[in-house]
């Protein structure tokens, strides 16, 4: 091919290589949650409960001076039950076990929901010690999604427990 | 044939034609698809010293880096700003010529045997490459930073290794810390220094590593990207807000490609991909092929220390020790684990010269599947065979190259074909003993300029017929009758026609050199 045309399909093809690194760059755009659509944020890391003995004064007395601690708790910790309701009606029920090889590591969880803008009863139980019944920890509020709004439910024991953010 | 086979026979067909296409309006030192890995590098070097530059004006507080680099975008455009455009481009590109210099390879079959260990040590680059690529939209934090960080948090939390899940360092905007961007900006640092010495290994076994691509190419696409720098610069999106799920994002496919496949999908399916596609790229090489190339054996007795052969042995296969039996000389040892098969070093070795009169000629360094001696008798048959033809037929001898152009479908009446294991493993002085013995005129032929399989044989062929590198081709031998043709595996035709050029030539023209003298050997093996 002639020189001059040699340069011209040359800035052709470099330009249609700049062309194709801009274009994919940015495009095409990606939405990843329709424009009506809010987010609830379900995330915890929580150690559960366990059921400790308190010694008696006879067994305190056999231990070394250093080692008598008035409690005999067990390692492992207790699976978490966690109950989401929207609207009275169940979103998500999940049993949350302790990490580690021993189960003593925290019970986490995270989910996350897509739900329309709106307003919504939203109610969100746990409870973190299976040996008792119920739930010991509840929270319920009524909340006004706006659209792309993400809700973050949460706990925190120096936040009183559970709660929205 | 198996699938892989025909996917893989099918993609280098699709590659050797863009390539010879591309040959046409570049030229071999400067077609990009040739110098993949070079560019590759290239744009390395631009992103390190773009990133320097941007490193220096980080503010790695949660609202320093989002303002610190929106500044250089905004009332720095003129400098930081395209520095910042040439550093997105730059990465964009790179992932480009990654992949299409991993696919190349696997289309031309260069993945097992001698290129094990290229191969290998590259596979583990890619995902240093993504990991760093991914990373450095997060310095940014604005909300493609935040959906990325989001997304490839909750990809990261479905593997088994976190006792918490990663996802909740980015639950609310009192979740982020100062402290997240300099661990980030360490990461981005380091993770490139990793890539740097991954690469280093990457190309540690073979010699006269094409570090750079030509300048022409460097500066072509220098221009490109500070052509993109300007028409559509680099720019951040709005800041991060936690609260907020990002809307309509400006996606960067080549990096964060991996987000949108995890929502169509699962990050099950996405591990799987990515685990799967990993250990696929590490097995390859290990699947049925044919068996390896013999190596090249030393004679010590002929071998004379010369170092030819580890000059120019394209993956220092080839080292030199004291000779056990020379006093004072040195004796070229091959290493069989790096040893391509290729013959380059039969071809540079000055005893593999045909003028030698003993009745089996033994070189320094050969090849044991088609030794020097074999190919001397060889084409002492055909020229013996040429001698018959009737008077004023224009006698040609071709010399191919088993990856290049087929050249054994060209024998005929007046032309004879050898065909080398690579036209690197040519000695120019067959070039003069085969007009010497009769023929008109000489063809060598192998593959495209920058497309040899075994890298350097072409350049140094035509090095050698050009006096340019050793064992040169004598003087005595008028250029007019040696013709080389660059012909890939899927150009035969273009071959055939250019030889019938080059006859017509030697036919028609007037003014042709004269052959050199007639010589032949005290004991000819001709017939």
């Amino acid at each position: 091919m002639a020189k001059p045309a040699a340069i011209v399909g040359q800035i052709i093809l470099y330009g249609a290589f700049a062309a194709f690194l801009g274009y994919f760059a940015t495009s095409p755009t990606y939405k990843q949650i329709p424009d009506d659509v809010a987010l609830i944020k379900l995330s915890m890391s929580h150690l559960g409960g366990r059921e400790c003995r308190k010694r008696s004064p006879e067994e305190l007395a056999k231990l070394p001076p250093n080692m008598r601690a008035p409690l005999e708790c067990p390692r492992g910790r207790s699976d978490i039950k966690l109950v989401l309701e929207l609207d009275g009606k169940p979103m998500f029920e999940t049993v949350m076990h302790p990490t580690g090889l021993s189960k003593d590591g925290v019970s986490t969880v995270y989910k996350r929901f897509e739900v329309k803008a709106g307003t919504y009863q939203l109610s969100v139980k746990m409870n973190d010690n299976l040996i008792n019944p119920g739930f010991n920890f509840v929270k319920e509020a009524q909340v006004t999604l706006k659209p792309a709004q993400v809700l973050v439910v949460d706990f925190n024991p120096d936040k009183g427990g559970l709660f929205f953010q | 044939m198996s699938l892989h086979a025909a996917l893989r026979g099918n993609a280098q067909i699709l590659l050797e034609r863009s390539e010879n296409s591309l040959d046409a309006l570049f030229g071999g030192a400067d077609n990009p698809l040739r110098h993949l890995g070079a560019l590759g590098l290239y744009f390395l070097w631009i992103l390190v010293a773009t990133g320097l530059y941007l490193y220096t004006v980080l503010d790695t507080s949660v609202e320093g880096v989002y303002t610190s680099i929106g500044y250089l975008s905004r009332e720095q455009w003129y400098l930081g700003g395209i520095l910042r455009s040439l550093h997105r481009y730059a990465s964009d590109a790179f992932v480009l010529v990654m992949m299409l210099h991993l696919a190349r390879e696997w289309a031309y079959g260069r993945y097992h045997g001698f290129r094990l260990y290229s191969w290998v040590t590259g596979v583990p680059l890619i995902w240093l490459v993504y990991i760093s690529g991914i990373g450095g939209y997060w310095i940014v934090w604005d909300r493609l930073a935040q959906f990325s960080a989001i997304a490839t948090t909750e990809l990261l939390d479905w593997l088994p290794f976190f006792t918490e899940p990663t996802a909740r360092n980015f639950l609310a905007p009192d979740s982020v810390n100062d402290r997240l961007f300099t661990v980030l900006v360490f990461i981005h640092i380091g993770v490139p220094l990793m890539l740097i010495l991954g690469l280093w290994a990457h190309v540690n076994r073979i010699s006269r590593v094409d570090y750079l691509p030509s300048r022409r190419v460097m500066l072509a696409t220098l221009a490109s990207f500070l052509a993109l720098a300007l028409i559509k610069p680099a720019l951040s999106d709005a800041p991060a807000n936690l609260a907020l799920a990002p809307a309509e994002l400006r996606l960067d496919w080549f990096f964060l490609f991996i987000h949108p496949l995890t929502d169509v999908t699962s990050p099950a399916a996405v591990w799987a991909l990515l685990f799967g596609a990993t250990i696929l790229l590490f097995a390859l090489p290990f699947l049925p092929h044919l068996k390896a190339q013999p190596i090249a054996v030393v004679d010590a007795a002929n071998c004379n220390g010369c170092s030819r052969c580890h000059a120019d042995c394209p993956y220092e296969a080839v080292t030199m020790a004291v000779h056990p039996g020379k006093r004072g000389h040195k004796i070229a040892i091959v290493d069989p684990d790096l040893c391509a098969g290729c013959g380059i070093c039969a071809g540079s070795c000055p005893s593999s010269t045909p003028f030698r009169s003993q009745e089996k000629l033994v070189t320094g360094i050969d090849m044991p599947q088609q030794p020097v001696d074999v190919m001397r008798r060889q084409l002492e048959t055909q020229l013996a065979r040429l001698g018959t033809q009737p008077s004023g037929t224009t006698k040609l001898v071709v010399f191919g190259c088993d990856k290049g152009a087929d050249v054994r479908g060209l024998a005929a009446a007046d032309t004879a074909a050898i065909s080398l294991l690579c036209t690197g493993m040519l000695p120019p002085s067959f070039v003069e003993y085969a007009l010497r013995g009769g023929a008109d005129g000489i063809v060598v032929t192998g593959c495209r300029d920058g497309g040899c399989d075994f890298r350097l044989g072409m350049q140094w062929t035509q090095e050698r017929l050009a006096h340019q590198r050793e064992p040169h081709l004598r003087s005595l031998v008028p250029q007019d009758r040696l013709r080389l043709v660059y012909a890939s595996r899927s150009e035969s035709r273009q071959l055939a026609a250019a030889i019938d050029e080059f006859r017509t030539q030697l036919e028609t023209q007037t003014a042709i050199s004269n052959r050199p003298p007639a010589y032949s050997r005290r004991t000819p093996h001709h017939g």
